[in-house]
């Protein structure tokens, strides 16, 4: 025994001042519950990983019948609708996935949290983590459609990862706010589905936000999901699509104040947690 | 020797809710709270219907490294509250803890087993909830798969798993964590004998390897085994902190532990499962009086009220009585009978003048087919015998030993030729 084994001190109200780095050097433990929960979604499910790209495949078929056929909404640029539609609809389900799954994920391991000492935005971030995994599958869909109608991204593909990494952003604002107002609020889990069922259709999903009237651009894109799937259409699609500054700009602030928020919401509600759970 | 752990006025309350005006529990209720207090003005929602209870109140202990410290109590008493208080589940409400080193807790076997992952993959995800690393993991391997005994289930589901195994992995994952202090709940209360006696012996290893051992149980024998000090906790606080059987004497001289009567109203959540469900066990005196009273000379009965929801079942049922130090006074089991669905009651008679003046607790097993396990309830009921009144004749003085027998005996005068014991010397 090491008579310099470091001392902890436990107090009420004390910030933990090790906290991310506590977090860090349990990195392996939130791989072990990504890894878990894949595992059990993709061995538990008849369909397994197929699941990641039906859904987006079905969705974006029923888009594409009723905007893009009855509807007849137009596309973005030169871009068939279909297309259009899946670089918005996916970075959508990820952000729905991510508020949805690490939302409920708190409670979902209740057994581990009201049993064993981690930091716990671990939980909430290997939920996180999953839905990227995820994210990454249903690509499979977006390849199989740039085959589809025979065309390629050009160069600007090469800025998705900085929009992927922002879809990540907007998500992780929600998701840990809601994770923590769960634990709290029950009925807060009735909710959520329901507003990503009304976001699904106020996000620039089934249309282009160049189609918002220009007085009212700026307003829109207060919803930080427009400023990812401009990102998303923009470095996919090509041609003449185009990047619209301020609501990139807008995106990425308010994605930074709702992760300040629900950080903070979250920490200060991590430490009763294994009390009202 | 240094200390491990010291807490100083270490306090942990929790604010009980009445039902009738409950916290704001939904968003609802907290948005249409906060609104109220905006008009009004008031203070914030809710506080009024909220009573306070200390479950720990000024705790101050110092533990030196290396010790094993056995936590003792009646349901209730603190003991659950302290080992999460020290695990850092929950935070302390007032005081504080200095504990130095790693912390592992062990307060149930088998934290973050998922039921649809095998044992091994088991193995890594439990591991890594306690907080070992996977080369850590990679290493202790083996060891932990021969501990646990389950080499062949190691690609099974755990959902497939007997309890006996599920809990086997669950303590084996933790025994082989290699904390400065362990904190280990009572997890041995299920598991058969030897496993539990394996349990004891890696615990004991871990006290030698200089490690700091807390460990809560209601079992007298596994604090006798284990550890070198006892706390008592009653109502929060420390009643008695020192030796072994000094404290383990004054908790069963606290008297009250009897639980004479348990009962599952609810059938759904009752013990057991689609087969069997206990839904209510008692001690009562043969003569209908108050269980109480039971002395070595009443005669009593154990009743178990239970639930057959199979068609058919061969059903039996063991009774293991142990006295407080956990030794077995002894086991008796029913004969195999054939039930059909429906309600069931079960009775041992036990006579008077067999039980000792100690208290005793009932281990109950529930047997199929006279070996599969229905349902294994430890400690299930618990009752004191007092001393009884002695009869003419009768010796005085206490009786060593976990039973009292009465068993015959006859002195009568005998002619002397007839003495074949003293023939010699005639």
């Amino acid at each position: 025994m090491s008579a310099a084994a470091a001392e902890t001190l436990i107090e009420a109200g004390r910030p933990e001042r090790h906290y991310w780095k506590e977090a860090w050097r349990l990195r392996e433990l939130l791989l072990f519950l990504s890894w878990r929960d894949i595992v059990v979604r993709y061995r538990h499910t008849a369909i397994g990983v197929a699941w990641a790209v039906i859904k987006p495949l079905l969705t974006v078929t029923i888009f594409t019948v009723i905007f893009g056929w009855v509807a007849r909404l137009p596309s973005e640029g030169e871009s068939p609708y279909a297309l259009m539609v899946l670089a918005g609809l996916l970075p959508w389900l990820f952000f729905a996935s991510m508020v949805n799954d690490a939302g409920n994920s708190l409670l979902n391991n209740e057994r581990i949290v009201t049993r064993t000492y981690f930091p716990r935005i671990l939980v909430p971030g290997s939920a996180i983590a999953v839905c990227l995994v995820d994210f990454l599958v249903s690509w499979v869909v977006l390849a199989g459609a740039f085959a589809w109608y025979g065309v390629a991204p050009d160069a600007r593909v090469l800025a998705l990862p900085a929009f992927v990494l922002l879809a990540v952003l907007v998500g992780t604002g929600p998701a840990l706010l809601l994770s923590a107002l769960n634990v709290r609020f029950r009925d807060v889990r009735f909710v959520v589905p329901f507003v990503i069922q009304i976001g699904l259709y106020v996000s620039p999903v089934g249309f282009s936000s160049a189609l918002v009237p220009e007085p009212w651009r700026l307003i829109y894109s207060l919803n930080p999901m427009a400023g990812v799937i401009d990102g998303f259409r923009w470095s996919l699609l090509g041609g003449n699509s185009q990047l619209y500054w301020p609501s990139l700009a807008l995106s990425v602030a308010i994605s930074l104040a709702f992760l300040w928020a629900g950080l903070r919401y979250f920490r200060a509600t991590e430490r009763h947690i294994a009390d009202v759970i | 020797m240094t200390t491990a752990i010291r807490t100083e006025n270490l306090s942990k309350q929790y604010l009980i809710r009445h039902e009738a005006q409950r916290r704001n529990d939904t968003l609802r209720e907290a948005i249409a709270s906060w609104a109220r207090s905006l008009r009004t003005g008031s203070a914030a929602p809710g506080s009024d219907t909220e009573e306070a209870f200390w479950a720990l109140k000024d705790i101050n202990l110092e533990i030196k490294v290396g010790e094993r410290v056995g936590i003792i109590g009646r349901n209730g008493a603190g003991k659950s509250t302290l080992l999460k208080l020290l695990s850092r589940v929950t935070e302390p409400t007032t005081g504080r803890i200095r504990v130095r080193g790693r912390v592992a807790s062990l307060l149930e076997a088998g934290t973050g087993f998922h039921p649809e992952l095998t044992g091994r993959e088991n193995i890594y995800l439990n591991g890594a909830v306690l907080g070992m690393s996977r080369a850590e993991l990679h290493r202790k391997f083996d060891e932990i798969v021969a501990f646990a005994e389950i080499e062949r289930f190691l690609d099974t589901p755990v959902k497939r798993y007997s309890s006996g195994m599920y809990m086997r992995l669950g303590f084996a994952v933790a025994a082989h964590l290699e904390p400065e202090v362990l904190v280990v709940d009572e997890v041995l209360a299920v598991g058969d004998l030897r496993f539990q006696q394996k349990c004891v012996g890696k615990m004991q290893d871990v006290g030698r390897e200089g490690r700091t051992v807390l460990f809560v149980s209601h079992s007298m024998r596994a604090i006798y085994a284990l550890c070198d000090r006892a706390v008592l906790l009653a109502d929060g606080k420390v009643k008695s902190d020192g030796e072994v059987p000094s404290v383990v004497a004054e908790y069963l001289d606290q008297g009250a532990n009897n639980v004479l009567e348990r009962n599952w109203p609810d059938l759904r959540s009752a013990p057991g499962n689609e087969h069997f469900r206990l839904a209510g066990a008692r001690v009562a005196l043969e003569d209908g009086g108050a269980a109480e009273a039971i002395t070595v000379k009443t005669p009593l009965r154990v009743e178990f009220e239970f639930w057959i929801g199979a068609d058919e079942l061969l059903y039996s049922m063991g009774l293991h009585l142990k006295v407080n130090t956990g030794e077995y006074a002894f086991v008796t089991a029913s004969t195999r009978t054939l039930l059909r669905r429906g309600w069931h009651r079960g009775t041992c008679h036990i006579p008077a003048d067999l039980l000792n003046n100690r208290t005793y607790s009932v281990d109950m097993h529930f047997l199929k087919d006279g070996r599969n396990a229905l349902l294994r309830l430890p400690e299930l009921l618990a009752f004191e015998v007092h001393e009884g009144e002695r009869g003419p004749g009768e010796p005085l003085g206490e009786y060593p030993g976990t039973v009292r027998p009465r068993l015959q005996w006859d002195v009568a005068p005998v002619p002397a030729e007839a003495a074949r014991l003293g023939a010699a010397h005639a």
